[in-house]
């Protein structure tokens, strides 16, 4: 009642007639903008805020026919259930497993990679091998696995061929559990490490030229500019993307595991990834594998912020 | 320079191992080469190395009498050239209303795409959604789901933010609309941002596998990658082998597989080079921005 007394002053009412004219004129100049957003936005309420309103059948008995919010809630139920299944801290210890072996080595791998490439100085050769180191990164999972499987096969495999030769038997590379741990983390290395020298390398350009001259000057060697000058100039780029690497460390891709692994091998191989295939596309186990999937989400983000929060406190700064 | 003899040293060191990576990350696809080329008895025989043994293009010509194969081959590459013509006209969209900083409502679209950047509903969630609104066994489920990548926006919203104000401006006072604007003057100036990422989409589609996996049971919609992988993996030579299930069937030669690899690879080998310079300075925004 009170409001209704302030706005029938006709002052107020001048103010409101012209707060409207520019609303309408502001309108005017903008709606094609807009426009423009609208397909954008329903993208993102559709195909990602649709889903995240989905992952409440985690908290549910998910009945496909009564649909998400139909479906009676389960006091956590699920998630005892997932907490009580050997298969999948199986998934969870391989995700943190091979997460951890492919930043121990693949983290520093293209940092030393990008400071020898800084280092060359035949621009053609760097040009070229620049180009090739980079190719594998465009290359799919699958091209990859049937490579490898080309290449590493005990009978046909042509480094097992090789091997044969010089007299030594046949290595099951991918079909040993633990060879293929290893073979895991070399093809991923294989096809990163040239794509992940970019930011570095770009870092190691913006270094300034000058420092290196003064440092010549004052008869410093190769090794030593590279250790005085070179690390420090990338080391803001070096702590971000570890930051962001520890971050995924809960995230593990589908393709790689999926495409690589067999039944050989699937103790250590199988991924939470892979288990949340299994078990919700494969056996129609659909709250359990949307519980997995949420608990991995959260780990990841955890992880994310724990990160960064500590890159914070060490005086770095972090990706925000 | 006293230890010039240590420093030539050092760069023929450097030179070598690079050399050595380098060849290292090519053998695999020469090996390739040699055995989608060879005769399947030298293939059996193992006697290939990184020649072809008893050339020929026998297994290329098994692939192309494929009619499963060649299916997948052209529905894939007509699936690309949609999938990164949409994706890029959506970003596009998306990303030029975002560079205006007085536009009411931008912090609050920011703010929905950058959660979605660190959070999703995962895979179960997405394929529910996907089935309840009937798209599984469809081509706009290979289209739709994954169309816009939160990080090319940034990207691009990024770069159409480095596009100097005053040019806008004159043509605003001319009387141009904002959408005039944006394809008349702020798109021009972009090519580069737009090769590169339409390249991302491209790629990503032709390379996409798990989507096809979860989405689609229909062969003839397989893309290239998901018919690869049942060819190499399962020895699914054609629909008929995989309709019927038939053990006699043909089982795809080692050779005839190289060769579907090949072709599967060759084109991004073929467009690659011409758009590294470009996809360095993508990469390089993303960095620093995203």
């Amino acid at each position: 009642m009170h409001d209704s007394l302030v706005t029938s002053t006709p002052d107020s009412r001048l103010i409101r007639s012209t707060k409207g004219k520019k609303r309408i004129q502001y309108l005017k100049n903008n709606w094609m903008l807009y426009l423009l957003l609208l397909t954008p936005f329903a993208y993102f309420v559709i195909f990602k805020y649709a889903p995240m309103y989905g992952v409440l059948i985690a908290f549910k008995d998910y009945n496909i026919f009564e649909g998400v919010w139909a479906s009676e809630w389960n006091n956590f139920e699920t998630f005892i259930e997932i907490f009580s299944m050997p298969d999948f801290w199986n998934a969870f210890r391989n995700t943190f497993v091979l997460n951890t072996l492919d930043l121990v080595v693949g983290f520093p791998a293209p940092i030393i990679l990008a400071i020898i490439l800084g280092e060359l100085k035949i621009m053609w050769f760097k040009r070229a091998t620049q180009t090739i180191l980079y190719l594998p990164h465009f290359l799919s999972w699958v091209i990859i696995g049937s490579i490898a499987l080309q290449l590493l096969a005990p009978e046909s495999g042509l480094v097992n061929i090789v091997l044969n030769k010089i007299g030594i038997s046949s290595i099951p590379f991918l079909n040993d559990k633990y060879l293929w741990v290893g073979t895991y983390v070399v093809l991923g290395l294989w096809q990163s490490i040239g794509w992940n020298t970019i930011i570095y390398l770009a870092a190691i350009s913006g270094i300034n030229p000058e420092l290196y001259e003064a440092a010549e000057m004052d008869g410093a060697g190769r090794l030593s500019r590279i250790w005085h000058i070179t690390l420090p100039g990338i080391r803001p780029t070096i702590v971000i993307l570890l930051i962001l690497a520890v971050g995924r460390m809960s995230q593990i891709g589908f393709d790689r595991p999926y495409v690589l692994s067999n039944y050989f091998v699937t103790e250590t191989a199988d991924v939470i990834s892979t288990f949340v295939y299994r078990l919700g596309i494969q056996n129609f186990q659909y709250s359990i594998a949307t519980a997995v999937g949420l608990f991995q989400s959260v780990i990841g983000l955890v992880f994310l912020l724990v990160t960064n929060y500590i890159a914070d406190r060490l005086g770095e700064q972090g990706i925000w | 320079m006293i230890s010039s003899g240590k420093d030539k040293a050092f760069d023929g060191l450097l030179i070598f191992l690079v050399a050595l990576l380098s060849i290292l990350c090519l053998l695999p696809m020469i090996y390739l080469i040699a055995v989608s080329l060879s005769s399947s008895a030298a293939v059996i025989s193992r006697s290939v190395f990184l020649l072809p043994v008893e050339t020929n293009f026998g297994a290329y010509e098994a692939v192309f009498s494929d009619k499963g194969i060649v299916n997948s081959m052209i529905f894939t590459v007509w699936l690309t050239i949609l999938c990164a013509a949409c994706s890029m006209l959506i970003t596009i969209f998306a990303a030029y209303p975002l560079t205006k900083r007085k536009l009411k409502g931008r912090n609050f679209f920011l703010v929905m795409i950058v959660i979605t950047m660190y959070f999703s509903g995962g895979l179960i969630p997405e394929y529910l959604l996907v089935k309840n609104i009937g798209l599984t066994d469809k081509v706009a489920a290979l289209v739709l789901p994954y169309m816009l990548s939160a990080f090319n926006l940034i990207v691009l919203k990024s770069f159409f933010s480095g596009i100097p104000e005053s040019f806008e401006e004159s043509a605003f006072l001319d009387g141009a609309s904002h959408i005039t604007i944006l394809f008349k003057i702020i798109l021009p100036l972009s090519k580069a941002a737009i090769a590169t990422l339409t390249l991302f989409y491209a790629v990503g589609r032709w390379n996409g596998f798990q989507d096809a996996l979860v989405f689609i049971s229909k062969p003839n919609l397989y893309p290239l990658q998901l018919k690869l992988y049942m060819l190499v993996y399962n020895n699914q030579m054609s629909e008929v082998a995989i309709v019927e299930g038939s053990s006699s069937a043909a089982i795809p030669s080692e050779n005839l597989k190289a060769a579907a690899v090949m072709l599967a690879t060759i084109p991004i080998v073929l467009v690659y080079p011409f758009l590294q310079r470009h996809f360095i300075s993508g990469v390089t925004i993303g960095a620093i921005k995203g």
